[in-house]
């Protein structure tokens, strides 16, 4: 049964949508999609956000009920009322955000609600024992006891993997499982990935990583706009294919321009930072940013790429170290005063430090800029709106309704949503973390594109993402970071993904 | 903040990765380490500024004379770690006791009344309990409401004294179990069997496990498939079930006399020595154990004041003050594992 590779017509299938639809409300979310899952097979569910994705695999984990359509899981129908009824079933999820508990150990985030127990107590060390056994297939070497936290995301992500994986699964539905996982991590869960799949486990794989899907993946499926596209095999779809049917279009263009060069920075370097140091975890950094100048920042997790963001947007305070200012040394000891001084910060941390998910596209495009202005001067309503809709328009925010809240917005959109806040405040400096996390290939090129032409114009950026293509696509330069220092900056026309590793990587490589 | 803790994923062991592992197992800890020490020093300064403070006797009614609030605490603290509040503990207290009195004074027989009274607190907490859950009433409005509900019917029970005679309530209280100098009623073994049950529960069950779930993230804890329903209602009913328990204790202890006004103002001491003892109002975090500590560093302030001959008054400021001062300390301590994290 192991090793085929798609729908045979003598293995019935795992999973089974039959018409699945859900509405809510007027909205309809999934339109009478057929969605087949056999065992031992991975299965990617491509499409961009809004396509439909979340609902069917909240349709299939429980979490929502079909509003019509039928699930079967292994010839059985099935009526899900809550996520407990699926995982008794036997499918276990990892959502996209981590759903965990902080407070509670790593061993009770991993066993919870199935622990061992003797008498109805519960046996802590076999619990522990267990855990233990888990973390360790994934390769990962953290005490069971410890605060699940105090550990950073990635590690919690690979909790949640861990928990899913716990359990005699038969189906397993990873959403998004690798965005905040270096390259190390993906590997060590993709091992475990094809582990399972020999076990005959039906593992539902979402990502937004091309590279990923094709590489682990025996079928995908297709969604747009709530419908079914197809279902192919990777074997037989391009890459360029299965965006355009992600899309129903032609991808948008990465739209290419003048690089500037490294001795033109220094000369008219904007903002530059001299030996920037911080708690947080940046040693001695030197960076300059010119004019229209868009610098990445490559590094592995934990190579200091957030705490470089943080050090010259004022969120962390500096323990040593001088930034500059068109020449002039400022004390940038508050995001506030970064933003006085025209240095904007996009948070990675979408949800938890951007957007203001029940308060409307419009209040969350108004708000930085009210803030700035003061209470007392205040922006009238129709200057508001007016605003809003420009910067909407100009980025393209989807749905074009500014009164809907910022949540029901995909990820693409929202970040959007973040950028027009920080743009209403007509920076000098963008400093975007993680600006395409999370989001679709379509909404990543606009993101890039957008970018591209921000700097064109005159706007100073500083791209830090995970994803080293898309930092050599839009930067000018990388500054490229490792174990908290930047190692080197380089002229980004010169580099290629492979040679950014090895400076990325360079000694850490041997370790992992 | 990815970027801060890469420490803990790479190997290698060092004796500062030890201590920080220390430190990540036992932070929550930190706040009931820190009650723990300052009833040290109120114990020891009280010792050293009277001469005759720890005596036997003086801790043993310690004690005994904050049993019912003990009894008070543990329930709150399950309602608390979900991330609630209870303000009906005081009145549930009052009633269950002068209804249990009124119905022994009227011939039925303990073994009836006592459960009576433990069924009537646990009903009030259910109640709220359900409100919260199901029809998602603020805990802080819908357990006002059951204080309201529990300070009525004691009222409607009666408007005064009633006196009990039957002689189990007054064995509770007048039996002395003395080691040396050192001595114990029934009800002060009640209440040290309840935080001892209070505790197991909470730590050893999947139940308090669960509660703990619930406050640390209510959403999170319920797509992990946990009950997250029935472990909120039922903190409540444990808390409405100790209010009842307590209502026994301070008949008995007031000389087997119970009052429909007793108890006014009790349920935000019993807050307080929940929070002076480690347990975050935000749900989650905090231990039983540390409830226990909280109600005693109370009653050691109240009696050193009364060794002072000071003002009573004194200490509610002194109260206030803690209070404020681990509020403090709390908000330290997340804010502090929140940056790790």
């Amino acid at each position: 049964m192991t090793g085929h590779n798609g729908p045979m017509d003598n293995v019935r299938p795992l999973v089974e949508l039959s018409r699945a639809t859900v509405r809510f409300g007027t909205l309809l979310a999934l339109d009478g999609v057929d969605f087949r899952m056999y065992p031992g097979e991975v299965h990617s569910l491509m499409g961009e956000n809004g396509a439909g994705k979340s609902t069917l695999i909240r349709a299939i984990t429980g979490v929502i009920s079909l509003t019509e359509g039928t699930l079967a899981l292994g010839g059985e129908r099935m009526h899900f009322t809550s996520p407990q009824d699926a995982q008794r079933a036997g499918i276990s999820t990892v959502y996209q955000e981590i759903n965990l508990l902080p407070n509670m150990s790593v061993a009770e985030n991993i066993r919870l609600g199935r622990e061992p127990r003797r008498w109805g107590v519960i046996d802590g060390a076999k619990m522990r024992q267990e855990a233990k056994d888990v973390l360790d297939e994934l390769g990962l070497d953290i005490d069971p006891a410890s605060l699940l936290g105090s550990h950073s995301v990635a590690v919690q992500q690979l909790v949640a993997i861990a928990r899913a994986i716990s359990v005699d699964v038969r189906v397993l539905v990873l959403d998004e499982p690798t965005s905040s996982l270096d390259l190390v991590e993906v590997g060590e869960l993709f091992r475990v990935i094809r582990e399972l799949k020999e076990g005959g486990v039906a593992i539902l794989f979402v990502s937004h990583f091309l590279d990923q899907v094709y590489e682990i993946c025996d079928r995908i499926t297709v969604l747009r706009d709530g419908a079914l596209v197809g279902e192919y095999f990777p074997t037989d779809l391009l890459r360029i294919e299965l965006v355009q049917k992600m899309l129903g279009r032609d991808a948008p263009e990465f739209a290419e321009r003048g690089r500037l060069e490294s001795a033109e920075v220094r000369e008219n370097a904007f903002l530059s930072g001299r030996g920037l140091t911080s708690a947080a975890g940046i040693i001695d950094a030197d960076v300059d940013l010119a004019e229209g100048e868009v610098l990445g920042v490559a590094g592995l997790l934990g190579s200091g790429r957030t705490a470089l963001a943080r050090a010259v947007t004022g969120v962390d305070g500096l323990a040593a170290g001088q930034v500059q200012i068109e020449g002039r040394p400022v004390r940038l000891n508050s995001p506030r005063k970064a933003m006085d001084l025209g240095v904007a910060y996009s948070s990675e941390n979408r949800r938890a430090e951007g957007v203001l998910g029940d308060m409307s596209v419009l209040d969350n495009i108004t708000l930085a800029l009210q803030a700035q202005r003061g209470a007392f001067r205040r922006i009238k309503p129709a200057r508001q709106r007016e605003l809003a809709a420009s910067w909407a328009d100009a980025l393209g925010i989807k749905p074009t309704d500014l009164d809907r809240p910022v949540r029901t917005l995909s990820g693409g959109n929202q970040q959007k949503v973040m950028l027009a806040r920080l743009l209403a405040l007509a920076p000098r400096v963008l400093v975007l973390d993680e600006p395409t996390r999370g989001i679709d290939v379509g909404a990543k090129v606009e993101i890039q594109n957008l970018v591209s032409d921000l700097a064109t114009n005159g706007l100073s950026v500083v791209f830090i993402s995970a994803e080293l293509e898309e930092v050599l696509r839009v930067s000018d330069r990388v500054a490229i970071l490792r174990d908290a220092r930047i190692v080197e900056t380089v002229t980004s026309g010169t580099l290629t993904v492979e040679s950014v590793l090895a400076l990325v990587a360079h000694p850490a490589s041997s370790e992992a | 903040m990815t970027t801060t803790t890469q420490a803990t994923v790479k190997p290698g062991s060092t004796a500062k990765a030890t201590m920080s592992s220390f430190v990540t197992r036992h932070a929550t800890w930190l706040p009931t380490f820190a009650a723990i020490a300052i009833l040290v020093v109120l114990l020891v300064g009280a010792q050293v500024r009277f001469g005759n403070f720890l005596t036997p006797g003086n801790m043993s009614a310690l004690l005994l004379d904050n049993a019912a609030v003990i009894v008070l605490a543990v329930g709150m603290t399950f309602v608390i770690l979900t991330a609630g509040i209870d303000l009906s503990v005081g009145s549930v207290m009052a009633f269950t006791g002068i209804f249990g009195a009124k119905l022994m004074s009227d011939g039925v027989p303990t073994a009836v009344a006592i459960p009576v009274m433990f069924a009537c607190g646990a009903a009030i907490g259910l109640l709220i309990g359900v409100l919260v859950q199901y029809f998602n009433v603020q805990p802080f409005i819908a357990s006002l409401a059951g204080l309201f509900l529990g300070r009525g019917l004691a009222f409607v029970v009666s408007l005064n004294q009633i006196n009990v005679k039957n002689k189990e309530i007054g064995w509770l209280q007048s039996t002395r179990i003395g080691f040396g100098n050192w001595y114990i009623t029934p009800t002060g073994i009640i209440a040290i069997l309840v935080v001892v049950i209070g505790a197991l529960v909470l730590q050893y069950t999947r139940f308090g496990r669960t509660i703990y779930a619930v406050g640390g993230s209510e959403s999170s804890a319920r797509l992990m498939g946990l009950q997250v329903s029935r472990t909120k209602i039922l903190a409540y009913v444990i808390s409405g079930f100790c209010g009842g328990l307590a209502g026994l204790l301070l008949t008995a202890y007031s000389g087997s006399s119970a009052y429909p006004r007793s108890g006014i103002g009790t349920e935000l001491d019993v807050i307080a020595a929940v929070v002076i003892g480690g347990t975050l109002l935000t749900g989650g975090r905090g231990y039983v154990l540390g409830s226990l500590i909280g109600v005693l560093v109370l009653g050691c302030i109240n009696t050193i004041i009364t060794f002072m001959g000071a003002e009573q008054s004194w200490n509610r400021i002194i109260v206030g003050v803690l209070l404020l001062l681990f509020i403090v300390l709390q908000r330290a301590i997340v804010s502090r594992s929140s940056r790790t994290g």
